[in-house]
């Protein structure tokens, strides 16, 4: 791209430049530091040029738009064509208050629905179990069973809202109880849009709502993908995700890395399912984390693309672009917010978005500023949503597509994300895969590293927090912030009484029985757990039956 | 002091993300602390059974689910049933709202640690508040 | 009523509290072990042992929760690397066993090598004739698993279990040969991996170039799916068996005794030499003098000793 004989040349004045002009500068005064770094750790230099760029080429390392690799995006218009979908994550207490909140989302301009869940559900216990004691409605939406998904969604067109649910280890049993809501609202399930999250892997690396042993969970992974493929074909079945891994401690290099080895993990079970991979891989989506170097993760967002294109293609053979395609919903960093003087929070975000929507995501949730203390409330959330649309509105970064493409910085940073991503996909390969490396330790440990070095580099004052070890004021204790009302884990336990009086158990055992049966065998299990919730067998029953056949995961200490 | 310090760090209820606790844990170890690490999933009653067993100076929990309230007075009742209370210092850290401090202190947990806190404070206030010698 | 009494009358705080004190040298924990001494014996002692990964805590929950079926009390010790450096430690065994804490039949303690190089705490053993009087019928001792401390678990136990995983066929040659000599029990995990038939066949070709009384089984397990325990346990209770035959056991317990008389003298003696700040600064001085061959190690630790007789005759 550039030619070489005025790359040498180039060469010679940059460095004649840093000589001497740089250094009478230094002599006057020293830069702010020794080194500096991004917010990961990489080192950056002074100044970039095309030197840094010596191999690049237009048509091999960026291509255009909708196009194979696709580091410039998924779509060939991008937000020309529609802004990325305003999509927060919102749930907490009961269905009915969740509900509430969506609707006024919903009012607010936010174009698609994400549900939380709440521990329990996310674990596949019932708000009566012994272990949901105080956790019921906490951290999201309590769903012990169909009839709370239905409540969940009343009023809400099925057929004209696309729904994201963070679930993972339940996930089939919640998809299903989606499916049945709709089916009541008269929408067929080949309608219907929306995401789940279903990504196991991360959950044994970071996140802890596991249930099963690994092999099995791939099973109903798979099982979902297959079922899908066929019923729900306008569903992402898998949300393979970043975000969980940098909000654990990760570098930027290893949010890539780490995630784009589970979906590895994922494509080959599914091809040794039997499934044809140009027929789930379109369907696949990610989920990554927007950290607070809006450059670095602007070109982490730009490597993920390219690096996943080729995976698809070269590694799995993949002949349909579609399957070469990254789409990822994003979140910014909550691990970034801090306590102290909360308001900072609302720049932290906007700035996140603006790193998010500049490296080309599809959906975006962005935080609100009281979210290191509680749940949000509805005034901070709305501010949250209204950063996103101020960025889509009136920043101007959306006029365009890629924008930041052939920065020298950028591009160098790309490259380097990239090529360090991939390293790290070979070691987990020699390892045995992402499932083998996480049994072993390994890419939790990379994680404790990485996040043990971050904190160490804020007790030294090397990394600066705003507010938390610098620029601090006297904290007033924070009013009005959201409180879930503890007596929500009664009402639920009262609504499961409920329930149980008024559906038919002997139904409800028989569907359960045969669940166990098909579970015990290699049937598709979507199917069975579909009739299951549909007889109002509760979430905690279902996956009573499946935790007695699978068995529960052990957990593995990395420190 | 010329023995090392026992602590069990831990995260009791169903609250999974423990980058906190194992950051924690790490310091205390550098601090030259015994750090029992018990994991997640923990409930009240496992905690203090482990905590009598390994015969720890400090319980130390994170918690980020919002069910502080319930869970950790749970773990001081349990603590004084089985006598150990009184040589037991109880800290705990995570997402908890500063209106819900004097609550918990006043239910027994020594102090909490907020977002934010380096780690130093914490090694520090153990040393200093230790129930024995 | 003294701990040593509250132990004996099984009082679980007890036994925690004077493990702790045993641990921290304290002057009354010699003592009380002394008291307790006569109470133990009862308990069958076995070391889990093997390369880091091998799945020896996860393995020792399912026999546990194994010998629980059968009703029988049991206690479990597992040490953790003390790092060097800091003091501190970090012991995470106990995860693996989380259903175990609130079980009353099992006692579970977390110990840290605290500088000692072995792969044992020199507390362990204590620990041990502590669970034993407590009343416990089996005690695991689950190690680091490293270099030398595959050697000292012998002299701590009745039966050594050595943990392995396949693929480590190819390394066996590189392993020490005293790892074949000291496993009493082989188990082979993860065996549902592959490999796990050749590694089976490699050890037991080994074991057979050892010409003992006991041929050590080797068994292929799978403890994260609790495949192989019902056997493991099995051969776990005909090396028991076997031991308890014509005085076998007697026989090698004397020889752990031997040891462990040894060493708690040597830990005694050295205590004497080093146990003042003014006797470590006189081996500084010394060591200087050594370095700048002024005079020769061998001499000065001559000099040492002779002052340590002197002192008592």
């Amino acid at each position: 791209m550039f030619e070489k004989e005025k790359l040498e040349e180039l060469k010679k004045n940059q460095t004649d430049w840093n000589d001497n002009k740089v250094g009478k500068s230094l002599e006057r005064f020293p830069e702010r530091k020794k080194q500096f770094a991004t917010g990961s750790n990489q080192e950056v230099d002074r100044l970039y040029s095309p030197v840094h760029l010596e191999d690049f080429d237009y048509d091999q390392d960026l291509g255009f738009p909708g196009e194979y690799p696709f580091t410039r995006g998924v779509q060939p218009t991008m937000y020309r064509g529609r802004f990325w979908t305003m999509r927060q994550y919102a749930g907490f207490a009961t269905a009915e208050e969740s509900n509430k909140r969506y609707k006024y989302l919903l009012e607010q301009g936010q174009t698609g629905l994400s549900v939380a869940f709440d521990l329990p559900t996310q674990i596949g216990y019932d708000s009566d179990h012994a272990l949901a004691e105080g956790e019921v409605g906490k951290v999201g939406v309590a769903i012990d069973s169909l009839k709370d998904m239905e409540i969940l969604f009343d009023g809400i067109p099925l057929d004209k809202v696309s729904t994201s649910m963070t679930i993972n280890a339940p996930a089939s049993v919640l998809l299903a109880m989606y499916i049945a809501v709709a089916e009541k609202q008269g929408v067929s399930s080949q309608e219907l849009r929306g995401t789940i999250q279903n990504d196991i892997l991360k959950e044994y690396i970071a996140r802890g709502t596991y249930i099963f042993p690994t092999e099995p969970s791939m099973r109903l992974i798979t099982d979902i993908f297959e079922y899908c493929s066929e019923h729900v074909p306008g569903w992402n079945t898998i949300s393979i995700s970043g975000y969980h891994i940098r909000e654990a401690g990760s570098t930027a290099v290893q949010e890539v890395a780490f995630t784009l080895a589970d979906g590895i993990a994922y494509v080959e079970a599914a091809i040794k399912a039997g499934l044809d991979v140009d027929k789930f891989a379109p369907r696949l989506s990610f989920f990554f984390n927007a950290h607070n170097d809006l450059l670095e993760e602007v070109a982490k967002f730009r490597a993920a693309r390219r690096l996943w294109a080729k995976i698809m293609k070269e590694r799995f053979g993949a002949e349909s672009p579609k399957s070469m395609q990254l789409k990822f919903h994003t979140q910014t960093g909550g691990s970034t917010l801090t306590a102290q003087q909360p308001d900072n929070n609302i720049v932290r975000v906007a700035i996140q978005t603006l790193a998010a929507v500049l490296g080309g995501t599809q959906s975006l949730h962005t935080n609100s500023k009281d979210e290191a203390l509680a749940l949000p409330t509805e005034e901070s959330v709305r501010i949250a949503l209204r950063t996103q649309q101020i960025v889509a509105h009136e920043s101007g970064v959306a006029e365009t597509v890629d924008p930041l493409a052939g920065s020298y910085y950028i591009e160098s940073l790309t490259n380097k994300i990239e090529q360090e991503a991939m390293e790290y996909i070979k070691k987990i390969d020699d390892l045995g895969g992402a499932a083998s490396a996480i049994d072993k330790g390994f890419i939790q440990k990379e994680i404790m590293d990485s996040a043990y070095e971050y904190q160490k580099q804020i007790e030294s004052g090397n990394r600066i927090v705003v507010g938390m070890n610098k620029f601090q004021v006297k904290e007033e204790t924070p009013k009005g912030l959201l409180r879930v009302d503890p007596a929500v884990g009664e009402m639920q336990k009262e609504k499961i009484n409920q329930l149980k009086g008024e559906r038919d158990n002997k139904l409800v055992q028989e569907k359960l029985t045969i669940l166990k049966e098909a579970a015990e065998g290699k049937e598709n299990l979507m199917p069975h757990i579909l009739e299951a919730v549909k007889v109002y067998a509760t979430l905690g029953e279902v996956c009573g039956v499946l935790r007695e056949v699978f068995g529960e995961y052990q957990q593995n200490v990395i420190l | 002091m010329d023995r090392p310090i026992r602590v069990l760090v831990g995260k009791p209820g169903l609250d999974g993300h423990d980058r906190g606790a194992k950051v924690i844990a790490r310091a205390l170890r550098d601090a030259g602390m015994e750090v029992i690490y018990t994991g997640l999933r923990l409930t009240p009653d496992q905690i203090v059974q482990a905590a009598i067993q390994e015969d720890v100076d400090v319980v130390a929990l994170s918690i980020l689910s919002g069910a502080h309230n319930h869970l950790l007075p749970k773990v001081v009742e349990l603590l004084k049933v089985e006598n150990i209370y009184d040589e037991t210092l109880v800290i705990c850290g995570g997402v908890i709202p500063e209106e819900d401090i004097p609550f918990l202190k006043e239910k027994g947990v020594a102090e909490v640690f907020t977002p934010g806190t380096p780690t130093g404070v914490t090694i520090d206030f153990i040393k200093q508040n230790l129930k024995r010698a | 009523m003294d701990l040593a009494e509250r132990l004996l009358k099984g009082e679980k705080r007890a036994a925690a509290r004077l493990i702790t004190k045993v641990e921290n040298n304290e002057k009354d924990a010699l003592e009380a072990l002394s008291q307790i001494y006569p109470h133990t014996g009862k308990a069958w002692v076995i070391g889990i042992t093997g390369p880091p990964g091998a799945g020896k805590s996860t393995l020792t929950d399912k026999l546990v929760k194994r010998l629980r079926k059968d009703d029988k009390k049991v206690g479990i010790i597992a040490v953790d690397p003390t790092s060097p450096f800091t003091g501190g430690s970090i012991l995470g065994d106990r995860i693996r066993m989380s259903d175990l804490n609130t079980d009353p039949g099992v006692f579970i303690r977390s110990m840290g090598t605290r500088g000692y190089l072995g792969g044992l705490s020199k507390a362990t053993q204590g620990a041990v004739k502590i669970l034993d009087a407590y009343g416990l019928d089996y005690i695991f001792i689950e190690t680091v698993g490293v270099g030398q401390s595959e050697v000292d678990i012998v002299k701590a136990t009745d039966t050594v279990l050595m943990v392995m995983v396949p693929g480590l066929g190819d390394d066996i040659q590189a392993i020490k040969a005293g790892i074949m000599e000291i496993g009493d029990v082989f188990a082979i995990n993860k065996a549902d991996r592959e490999g796990a038939d050749r590694t089976k066949t490699e050890i037991e070709m080994m074991l057979d170039f050892n010409h003992k009384d006991w041929r050590p089984p080797v068994t292929k397990i799978v403890a994260i799916k609790n495949e192989g325990i019902e056997e493991l346990v099995g051969q776990l209770n005909k090396h028991k068996e076997y031991l308890e035959v014509d005085d076998k056991l007697i026989e090698r317990r004397t020889k752990n005794s031997e040891l462990e008389i040894l060493e708690l003298t040597q830990q005694s003696l050295m205590d004497r030499v080093l146990n003042s700040d003014e006797k470590r600064e006189e081996i500084r001085d010394y060591a200087e003098k050594v370095a700048n061959r002024e005079v020769d190690p061998y001499t000065v630790s001559n000099e040492i000793v002779g002052k340590i007789l002197a002192k008592n005759s």
